[in-house]
């Protein structure tokens, strides 16, 4: 690894997102306005609701950590597509940088970006909800670790079927997370899913997370094996993910689709 | 020989876009990759970038195949411009000179864009964004980044389509002014045979993927009876036969 290459592509998205203040504010705009709507629905739930009574803010908090969830995915999909919109594939992938360059500087850079959009979420929600994710305690770490490994998977496996079907798999970037979120039990125990559907969400890493989530939030306890569960899980994930980008990129260039990537 | 090719296919789903090509190259040489559209020269410039992978053959650099060395060791010889490929319309000339001079790894990067943007002429719009410049600006901001690592190979693709000939005549003159001071190997691909005749030492004429004809201007000319490469062009790429 080259970190002076991974510097300078994070360069790249760092001067993209300082040259406009539109973009700056589009990224705080989403989760900010997420914050807004779940807050005030969480207020209610709280006001009437047995379940939830007694844990003020569990599903603004659940809202809070699906966006970073979501804002990491769409962020490492967001600066691929850029490549793609800009032209600017052919000279990127003809420079002297790995892949494996390309795939950290992407997910370095992602993070930045997931803190631009969500942090001033965060901080308004304390004074005007009176909940703050950092009620979670120190566990909050290696649940957003885990979260942020797996939002990374899915901006992998989108930005692998961009490489493999060209700019007209797009729509499938902004879609991919409302595909899982379901599964996920985010605002919602597993028992809620059919006995079916309850295997085949044990096995992403989004449940555990969440499950986690409300376990601390409403009786003060950690589980530490939930904990790692969610990150093993979150791991076998973005090596799958990772697998697959590399295939997608030698299948691009079996196809001859690298040199023309553009809308 | 500098570049070597030997017999290099490329098939995608049963079409063949380059059909067991061979040429050389030596060294500090300018050679003219020409034919009509859909011939195969872009493919071929993908193979050489290892952009796309070759169904067969060969790609040798200074007696390596350039398959089996490693790829950023290859790559930082290298260097390409395409008005068809764009640099990050959002970001300002010189931020995109400097994540490139980076990304090539060049030390003393200030005074390599320092040098290159005045030798290009185009220091007074460093701070604006790519994507507010016109064609020519574009273009050769674009011959800049493909030169800040003073690559030994260059692959030029159309340098100076759709550019005005005053544009057009700076980016030839900067390109055989920049030839005669640096060791550089070019591969030039061009539908302007003015260019072609003024910048190339030799020519291959490629058609349907097959390399039909090559030598240099003057010999290809004079070979084929036409009064000029324009005209030469246009009797190869008519032809049927392979010469």
């Amino acid at each position: 690894m080259n970190f002076s290459k991974i510097y300078a592509l994070g360069l790249r998205h760092l001067y993209l997102i300082m040259n406009s203040f539109p973009r700056i504010l589009d990224l705080i705009y989403w989760p900010t306005v997420q914050i807004f709507l779940w807050g005030f629905i969480s207020k209610f739930f709280t006001l009437n609701s047995e379940y939830y009574n007694n844990t003020v803010g569990v599903i603004l908090t659940a809202a809070i950590l699906y966006d970073f969830l979501f804002r990491a995915s769409i962020s490492f999909n967001m600066m691929f597509l850029e490549e793609i919109w800009s032209r600017n594939f052919t000279n990127l992938f003809i420079a002297p940088i790995r892949i494996r360059e390309i795939i950290a500087a992407l997910t370095l850079t992602a993070i930045l970006r997931t803190l631009i959009g969500l942090v001033p979420a965060v901080i308004i929600a304390i004074p005007l909800f009176g909940v703050s994710v950092l009620s979670l305690g120190i566990p909050l770490i290696f649940l957003l670790i885990s979260l942020y490994l797996f939002g990374i998977t899915l901006g992998l496996l989108v930005t692998s079927g961009l490489l493999r079907y060209g700019p007209s798999f797009e729509n499938i970037a902004w879609a991919s997370l409302f595909f899982l979120a379901p599964l996920g039990c985010i605002y919602y125990p597993i028992e809620i899913l059919p006995d079916l559907l309850q295997i085949i969400a044990k096995g992403l890493p989004l449940v555990h997370i969440f499950e986690e989530m409300r376990n601390i939030l409403m009786t003060g306890s950690v589980s530490y094996l939930n904990i790692f569960k969610s990150i093993s899980i979150s791991i076998i994930y973005f090596i799958f993910g990772v697998i697959v980008f590399y295939i997608s990129y030698f299948g691009a260039k079996k196809r001859g689709t690298l040199i023309n990537m553009g809308e | 020989m500098f570049i070597q090719i030997k017999d290099l296919s490329k098939n995608y789903n049963n079409y063949l876009a380059v059909n067991k090509i061979n040429f050389n190259i030596e060294e500090n040489k300018t050679v003219g990759l020409l034919g009509p559209n859909g011939c195969g020269k872009t493919t071929t410039i993908g193979m050489i970038l290892g952009l796309v992978t070759p169904s067969n053959g060969k790609i040798i650099i200074e007696n390596k195949d350039i398959s089996k060395m490693n790829r950023d060791q290859i790559l930082n010889r290298f260097n390409f411009a395409s008005p068809y490929v764009e640099l990050p319309k959002k970001l300002t000339v010189k931020q995109n000179l400097e994540i490139y001079g980076r990304l090539y790894g060049i030390k003393n990067l200030n005074k390599r864009i320092d040098e290159i943007s005045l030798d290009l002429d185009i220091k007074n719009f460093f701070d604006r964004k790519t994507g507010e410049l016109s064609s020519g600006q574009k273009n050769r901001v674009s011959l800049a980044k493909s030169l800040i690592n003073k690559p030994e190979i260059l692959l030029l693709d159309e340098p100076t389509a759709s550019l005005d000939p005053d544009i057009g005549d700076f980016i030839r003159s900067y390109i055989q002014d920049y030839k005669s001071k640096n060791k550089v190997t070019i591969l030039l691909a061009s539908h302007n045979m003015n260019e072609v005749e003024r910048l190339c030492d030799s020519v291959i004429m490629m058609k349907k993927g097959k390399i039909i004809d090559r030598g240099t201007c003057e010999t290809l000319i004079t070979k084929h009876g036409r009064n000029n490469l324009e005209e030469t062009f246009l009797k190869l790429a008519r032809s049927k036969d392979e010469f």
